[in-house]
């Protein structure tokens, strides 16, 4: 998977959950779940969306290294490889 | 499946407040129970603060840690009983310097931090009503209870304030001082440094004579029909919270004790501010979001050793993080201070119970209350058998009854009142005997709604139970079409008014969809105006509309079109209806509906 792709992935995701975020004004360090307001069940989803579009399958140990866009990005570069 | 009943080993490592409960119910009564708080020095009443604070602050009690609060990088800050009375001291004098006096009211729209228990406890020592927001509503629900909770001052953050009320404000002209928590009044007009005022303020003050009766908390609910009720609570209600977190809780004087509620709800605020400092323990406050290693390092690094949580968060935890296998090959987390585990919000499934025992070593015990009762009614009790599945038996001082059900599904009243179901599992409204300190005294404004919630002597709470033949009681579902969502109750009628506001919309009808997670989900049919087509665009839109007015926690998750929404002759469009077919069930009597067969 390449880096542009994994992080659509993510953008998309966020904006399946979030529908209202502006993904234009996140950063690819800030924290989405505080930046976009998301709740514990709407980061559940987003998980959920990763998975099924990537096969990669995300543990509770992994919620640590999605936090904002470009750790998710990474981490789904790293699980991909 | 029927699930085996959990029966207890005699020997507790802590000898459970309730050992006999056929006893304590026997012997208990609620003036005893007032006789275990202190009231105010010199016979000049009884106020919460005082009890959950000042009473410990003055003795060798007060060096003792009351809050150890975990900031979301895990840094960890305490603040004694001396401090917080310090502190609550400070507040009320800063209410003061403001001109607010008693009854006047003070919202919360905070995260769990270090500041909300000050604001919390300082308004009830100014003899001030308290009233929380939930951070996760978007600005119409705040809007709406910051207007029909009459507030006068608001405490929260430059963020929150930004996102969620700073648009609003023209419209909420009572709303005299907003106080920023943290870095940004400066840049925010018409708002105050909390900071900046607590450092002004002395840490003395006298708590003024304080009548039971008078009103402490407003919690707002949300009912079938018409905007949220507030229902007032009064400074009596500490004698409950003090009880009930005895019995149900189990709490003793040593326990670390950690309630993962938002204060935004009422469970974050009896058992996550009031209870657990009546009782002197030392309280968990995680600013954190649920992460489930950040919850086991929590239990485990603070030594835990009761955890009051909910339904949700449990069936979170169950579907990851793998417990390590213990030696005799069980997989349990090693977690040895923790002793007790009780959930509330929404019935906890036997799953739950069951994997309680297996992965933490301990069995989930179930309770049951609601906003209107203030405590603890039904529980699940650290000396007492389990049935999973079951939220258990009425607490001591409590009178419950199932009531025969009418045609609405609700109690059937007659004139000669109602009628109470006394063969085993028969499915009836879950009714109260008015009479426990924490009932409600009112909504607030509304003396009409608070009238229809009784009937032949009994508090109706709009759920539906069975009773077992041996008392214990099962929740079976609401009675209305008020939705329980990850232990949130949501009015269908709000959801509906928002998602009406929307340009393409003509009508909608919002229902709960059981969800394996969150219990239900919140789920709305649409309708769209002439000339609009029901484009995955458009559904987007929709949900993204939802959730910028309402916020997370009560917008709808799903949306699905339906020009044909079901109503009946008058035009109310039929929840039941909808619910009945997304589930696939009988429809039942279909006669008053418009159009139908």
């Amino acid at each position: 998977m390449k880096h542009d792709e994994a992080e659509d992935i993510v953008k998309e995701a966020l904006t399946d959950v979030v529908p209202e975020a502006d993904l234009t004004t996140l950063g690819p360090d800030e924290t989405f779940r505080d930046a976009l307001g998301m709740d514990s069940l709407d980061f559940l989803s987003f998980i959920e969306i990763l998975t099924r579009r990537t096969g990669v399958r995300i543990d509770d140990e992994d919620a640590p290294h999605l936090t904002t866009l470009a750790d998710s990005t990474g981490f789904l570069l790293a699980r991909t490889e | 499946m029927t699930w085996e009943t959990i029966r207890k080993d005699t020997t507790a490592q802590v000898a459970p407040n309730l050992a006999d409960y056929a006893r304590e119910r026997a012997e208990f009564t609620w003036s005893r129970a007032r006789k275990r708080l202190d009231g105010l020095p010199c016979g000049r009443g009884l106020n919460m603060a005082y009890e959950a604070v000042d009473r410990h602050a003055g003795t060798t009690r007060g060096g003792k840690v009351a809050l150890r609060c975990l900031a979301r990088d895990g840094t960890v800050t305490t603040v004694t009983y001396t401090e917080l009375a310090c502190r609550t001291a400070r507040f009320a004098n800063v209410l003061r310097s403001l001109g607010v006096g008693r009854g006047d009211t003070v919202f919360t729209l905070l995260g769990r931090c270090p500041e909300l228990y000050t604001v919390v406890l300082g308004t009830l020592k100014n003899t001030s009503v308290l009233c929380p927001l939930f951070s996760a509503f978007g600005p119409d629900p705040v809007e709406q209870r910051l207007r029909l909770g009459d507030a006068l001052v608001l405490v929260t953050t430059a963020a929150l304030y930004r996102r969620k009320v700073a648009e609003r404000r023209p419209e909420l002209p009572g709303l005299a001082h907003v106080l920023i928590v943290g870095p940004g009044a400066e840049e925010l007009p018409g708002t105050l440094s909390f900071d900046a005022l607590m450092a002004a303020a002395s840490g003395h003050f006298a708590i003024p004579p304080t009548s039971p009766e008078d009103m402490a908390l407003l919690h707002f609910t949300s009912g079938t029909t018409g905007t949220p009720k507030g229902a007032i609570h009064v400074h009596e209600a500490v004698v409950a919270h003090h009880a009930t977190a005895a019995y149900a809780l189990d709490l003793h004087p040593e326990d670390v004790y950690w309630c993962t509620a938002d204060p935004g709800w009422v469970t974050g605020m009896s058992y996550g501010v009031i209870a657990p400092l009546v009782h002197g323990v030392t309280a968990v406050v995680d600013e954190g979001d649920y992460d489930a290693l950040r919850w086991y390092r929590i239990l485990d690094e603070q030594r835990v050793s009761v955890w009051y949580t909910a339904p949700t968060a449990l069936r979170m935890l169950m579907r990851g993080a793998p417990p390590r296998q213990s030696n005799d090959g069980r997989a349990v987390h090693d977690l040895p201070a923790l002793r007790f585990v009780a959930s509330v919000g929404e019935p906890l499934n036997p799953e739950a119970v069951v994997w309680g025992q297996e992965s933490l070593g301990l069995p989930v015990h179930d309770n049951w209350w609601q906003t209107e009762t203030g405590c603890i009614m039904i529980a699940n009790f650290a000396a007492c058998e389990i049935r999973p599945g079951s939220m258990g038996r009425p607490l001591p001082g409590v009178e419950a009854t199932v009531l025969e059900r009418g045609e609405d599904g609700r109690a059937r009243i007659t004139d000669n009142g109602v009628r109470a179901v006394h063969e085993p599992d028969v499915v009836g409204e879950l009714a109260l005997r008015p009479g426990w300190p924490s009932m409600f005294r009112g909504y607030l404004h509304d003396e009409k709604r608070y009238e229809a919630a009784f009937a032949g002597g009994w508090y109706l709470t709009g759920d539906l139970a069975r009773r077992d033949e041996d008392g214990w009681y099962w929740f079976v579902g609401r009675a209305d079409d008020v939705i329980k969502s990850a232990g949130h109750l949501i009015g269908p009628f709000e959801v509906e008014s928002a998602l009406m506001e929307h340009p393409a919309v003509a009508e909608a009808g919002v229902i709960g969809r059981p969800d394996p997670m969150a219990g239900n989900i919140v789920k709305a049919f649409v309708s769209l105006r002439p000339g609009v087509e029901p484009t995955a665009s458009l559904e987007r839109e929709l949900l993204a509309f939802g959730r910028r007015r309402l916020g997370p926690a009560v917008a709808p998750r799903e949306i699905a079109f339906d020009q044909n929404l079901p109503k009946t002759r008058s035009g109310k469009v039929m929840r039941r209806l909808l619910r009945a077919r997304e589930l696939g069930l009988p429809t039942g009597d279909l006669s008053t509906l418009e159009g139908s067969v």
